[in-house]
């Protein structure tokens, strides 16, 4: 099968997926069965790629010309390929876990809910093999859309507002921002093609190029840099698989990917590096790093302080992207990887309470380890790799990361990078600690005997949590891949 | 035999045959059969005016002289890109509202005045089809009030009495704007003494020497202003479009404004030249400035309108505006630009009327109170509504974003880049007012309206599915369109009268 052939393949069988689940919506079992299997296919489909991607090739696939100079074409490189087995692999975990929380919660419209997902992976898929920005985009837009039933999911006052805020600034930022961004770089540069160095060096003035720069990642909302940032806590409205895949992985993911994929090929870390604007966002992206722990620490509802947590961690990758030493954003790129892992055993831990025990406020939670120890150990484990502590992989992408920001010299960096540690173990870790070492009386409340989340969901966050400790001892393979690109690692 | 008659005479056909045909509606009397013929007709006229812009292909010009007599004693029509392109517009449009209209006309018109209907539609067809294809400034004037007394006549066909005061409204604006374009006519045949744009062009003296040509400019300009309903000349059309009947809404929208920006370009492009108009004249500001206030005070009017068909109707005057932007850029990439979203907008905005009159006919309201919850018990309408809704806002894979793409670019080329920003500033607007209709249609409890509601019939849900679909279709695969824009905008500003 020839790489075009399997990328359309990748950006298809979701598609078809959606169809088939709507079709056999009626009987669940074989409907969750048709996610299983499309999940399952769709991960070796894309992971057939990552070898003809290490050996240096770049699988490439153009579909058609929506107007002249403005072609809808596809390439695999190393970082989408990174993105693409991250957001194919995680759909497999996330769909178990998803079959055990919907039935326990029993939750409507669970069709719909499959539905969207699939076509969700999808556009995820097509931002992360997108072979020039404007392909890019289109599905980074779809994207959007796709997810937004899914945020309004349980139809409340309420969850329409997180989905109109959730709308209202990823529209914004879009079409007010990125977009002008976008026509902007097609007017100077003539093309929109990601290319290694970049397209845009010697097209424009510093100052347009700032401009457009800021326009990027600014206009790039899914990055959740602030102020565009508030949408992602108004998106915890949803169920938490939605929360756990999409705002921990695809979604926000395809967000900071989106600012790498433009840092590498568009402008060209060169370039970033000589721009004022690449400075500023620097500080931005740290000063987001954080005010977002810092309001974290006072949210009581466990996933909205998760999806601050989120939003402080995403930028991580914007800060590495910014910094534009090959160090940092190979730390930026792992960081991709490992934060994903860990968060999203975060919020299976915090959907999984829900389900067992109806719970959502972390000062609820004490002495819950007694009847959820397998959840609440693995909320620890995942804590330890967003913390970036030894054992698991989140260490890895906070040294590059470090490493970096001693390289170009941005000490502010690593005080904030530093500081944002501490901060995350002051928000992290007291909730497993508390659960597990409370008072007789606090845990008396949660019963005698062990009352997980289903087994299904319980399997889920257990091994992704493995997982994260897995990728600290071989984060080889994933090192490898992104040195291929030209200008990464030391 | 007679294909080559047909062939020979295409030109005039396209303009002729509406015109005989729309008697023959009133001999025929019964609703079924003028249904048919109507249908039979506009059919025959979209082919002919796609054949018309295929053999266009490499001629570049198609003139024909009626009656035989030559310019500029005769009545030459007279067709370039741009032309045909705006008669693809109006004749398609005109076809695909027509197997709609039978099971709306049915609902909403008394069946004794069936006939009438279709006889108006078919007289406004022939008006709208002449004013694009004739080189006659004085037959174009004719045929704007053909085009013009018919559809006040649809309007008022509305069977809500309100419908009579807009028409009325209409009746008063349109007779100004159609006279100040007559004023304006006339002053030129008073400095040139030929009514032949061509010939117009050829003879105008220097025009910064001449006032009676600036005066004949100023009333022209205004005249087609009108018209189009550029802000803040476009009171007439939002009462016009919510109480029409929903065929005529569909059919008005999408066409009777378009050929305003026709005669538009018409005279600014091929009678005055761009130099006259742009340089001499300030004109490029005046549209800027007007299109602007209309993108922003529109589009916000809209957020706050709870009659659906109301707040579809500002949006087009917003949305007109954007057109009017590109035109006022003065480049080729931005008369390109506004023409691109002349066709598009013209897909959407047909499809989105035609989906509301859907519900219309199903609930006999178009208010968004009694829409609650009405995406379950209608959903291939709602479905169509959102995809034009999406169109309308500009995301990608949509018509609407090829649009918003090509103006933004256009802004940027002409060194006037704020504009872009405002551009896409104001597409948030429609972020708003669209889903306010997709949030109550999705989200809310179904009212007692909605929830009786069953699917509309197919003859109506069918035609609008063509048009939202065709608005997908040209999001994908914009290279027909942004061509022929394009090639018709080069054209346009090399014209060097």
């Amino acid at each position: 099968m020839s790489g075009g052939t399997t990328i359309a393949l990748a950006l298809f069988l979701p598609l078809a997926g959606a169809f088939g689940m709507v079709l056999v919506g009626r009987w669940p079992n074989l409907r969750e069965g048709v996610t299983l299997v499309t999940a399952i296919a769709l991960f070796l489909i894309v992971s057939s790629l990552y070898g003809p991607v290490t050996e240096g090739v770049r699988p490439s696939l153009a579909l058609l010309s929506v107007a002249p100079g403005l072609p809808l074409v596809f390439e695999v490189e190393p970082l989408g390929m990174l993105f693409g087995l991250i957001a194919s692999f995680l759909w497999i975990v996330n769909s178990v876990y998803s079959i055990g929380y919907m039935r326990a919660k029993q939750e409507h419209n669970q069709t719909r809910f499959y539905a969207c997902f699939a076509i969700a992976i999808s556009s995820a898929l097509g931002v992360a093999f997108a072979g020039n920005m404007f392909t890019l985009f289109i599905f980074y837009e779809v994207l959007t859309l796709s997810t937004y039933p899914l945020v309004t999911h349980a139809g409340t006052p309420t969850a329409l507002k997180g989905g109109r805020t959730y709308l209202g600034i990823l529209l914004f930022t879009s079409i007010s921002l990125q977009l002008v961004a976008l026509v902007g770089t097609w007017a100077v540069a003539g093309t929109t093609d990601f290319a290694d160095g970049g397209i845009l060096t010697g097209t424009a003035s510093d100052l347009v190029l700032s401009a457009l720069l800021l326009l990027y990642v600014f206009g790039i909302g899914k990055a959740a840099l602030m102020p565009f940032h508030r949408w992602l806590p108004a998106a915890m409205v949803a169920p938490t698989p939605v929360s756990a895949l999409l705002h921990a992985v695809a979604v926000v993911k395809a967000g900071v990917f989106t600012v790498l994929k433009v840092a590498l090929y568009v402008f060209g870390l060169d370039l970033v590096r000589t721009l004022a604007a690449g400075e500023f966002l620097t500080y931005v992206a740290a000063a987001t790093i954080l005010l977002a722990s810092l309001i974290a620490m006072r949210q009581d509802n466990l996933k909205r302080r998760l999806a601050y947590s989120t939003v402080s961690q995403l930028s991580y990758i914007v800060v590495g992207a910014m910094m534009a030493n090959g160090v940092a954003v190979m730390g930026a790129g792992l960081h991709l990887l490992m934060h994903a892992f860990a968060k999203i055993t975060l919020f299976f831990c915090a959907g999984a309470i829900d389900a067992a025990h109806k719970t959502k406020e972390i000062s609820k939670m004490r002495g819950i380890g007694r009847a959820m120890p397998f959840t609440m150990a693995a909320f620890f484990v995942a804590s330890m790799s967003i913390i970036g502590l030894p054992l698991a992989g989140g260490m890895w992408s906070k040294w590059y990361l470090a490493l970096g920001s001693l390289e170009s010299h941005h000490y502010v960096v690593l005080g904030a990078l530093l500081i944002s540690s501490l901060l995350n173990i002051a928000y992290l870790l007291p909730i497993p600690v508390r659960a597990f070492f409370a008072s007789d009386e606090e845990r008396g409340v949660w019963g005698t005997g062990i009352k997980e989340a289903p087994w299904l969901c319980v399997g889920a966050l257990g091994f992704t949590a493995l997982a994260s400790v897995a990728l600290f001892f071989f984060p080889g393979p994933f090192y490898r891949l992104l040195s291929l690109i030209p200008g990464l690692g030391s | 035999m007679i294909a080559q008659f047909v062939s020979q005479h295409l030109l005039a056909l396209q303009v002729v045959l509406p015109l005989i045909a729309a008697p023959v509606c009133v001999l025929l009397r019964r609703p079924t059969l003028s249904w048919l013929f109507a249908l039979v007709v506009t059919w025959v006229c979209f082919a002919m005016s796609v054949a018309l812009l295929i053999r266009l292909e490499g001629v570049g010009t198609i003139v024909y002289e009626m009656g035989g007599w030559p310019a500029p004693w005769g009545i030459e029509y007279r067709i370039g890109m741009t032309s045909a392109i705006v008669l693809v517009i109006v004749s398609g449009i005109g076809s695909v509202v027509m197997p709609y209209a039978k099971a709306s006309v049915t609902a909403e018109i008394d069946p004794a005045r069936h006939y009438l209907f279709y006889t108006c539609y078919l007289l406004c067809l022939c008006g709208l089809l002449g004013v694009v294809a004739t080189g006659d400034a004085f037959n174009l004037f004719v045929f704007l009030e053909i085009s013009s007394l018919s559809s006040y006549v649809l309007i008022a066909l509305g069977r809500d009495r309100r419908a009579l005061t807009a028409a009325f409204q209409y009746l008063v604006m349109g007779t100004i704007g159609a006279t100040s374009i007559v004023i304006g006519i006339g002053l030129l045949y008073l400095v040139t003494g030929s009514l032949n744009m061509a010939d117009i062009a050829a003879r105008l003296p220097e025009p910064d020497t001449n006032r009676t040509v600036l005066v004949a400019f100023a009333f022209l300009g205004l005249g087609a202003a009108l018209k189009l309903a550029l802000f803040p000349l476009h009171v007439w059309l939002p009462a016009a479009y919510t109480h029409a009947p929903s065929a005529v809404t569909a059919f008005l929208a999408a066409t009777a404004t378009k050929v305003g920006v026709y005669i538009l370009l018409r005279f600014i492009f091929t009678v005055f030249g761009a130099s006259f108009a742009f340089t001499a004249m300030p004109l490029d500001a005046m549209l800027l400035a007007l299109a602007v206030a209309a993108m922003f005070v529109a589009s916000a009017i809209a957020i706050f309108q709870n009659n659906v068909k109301r707040m579809l109707a500002y949006s087009s005057v917003a949305q007109i505006g954007y057109m009017i932007l590109g035109i006022g850029l003065a480049t080729t990439g931005g008369v390109a630009a506004g023409l691109i979203h002349l066709f598009n907008h013209a897909l959407m905005k047909g499809g989105l009327f035609m989906a509301i009159g859907c519900v219309f006919l199903r609930t006999g309201s178009v208010r968004l109170e009694s829409m609650g919850g009405i995406a379950r018990t209608m959903p291939w309408t709602m479905a169509a509504f959102v995809l034009g809704g999406l169109s309308l806002i500009g995301v990608p894979l949509t018509v609407g974003f090829i649009s918003k793409l090509y103006l933004i670019r256009a802004s940027f080329e002409a060194g006037l880049w704020h504009f872009g920003v405002l551009v896409v500033l104001s597409s948030l607007f429609a972020v708003a007012y669209i889903w306010r209709v997709v949030e109550t249609a999705y989200f809310r409890e179904p009212t007692a309206e909605a929830a009786r509601a069953t699917e509309a019939p197919l003859s109506m849900l069918l035609p609008t599915w063509v048009l939202v679909g065709a608005c997908v279709y040209f999001g994908i695969d914009a290279e027909l369109t942004v061509d022929t824009a394009f090639r018709a905008a080069t054209a346009l500003m090399q014209a060097n009268p």
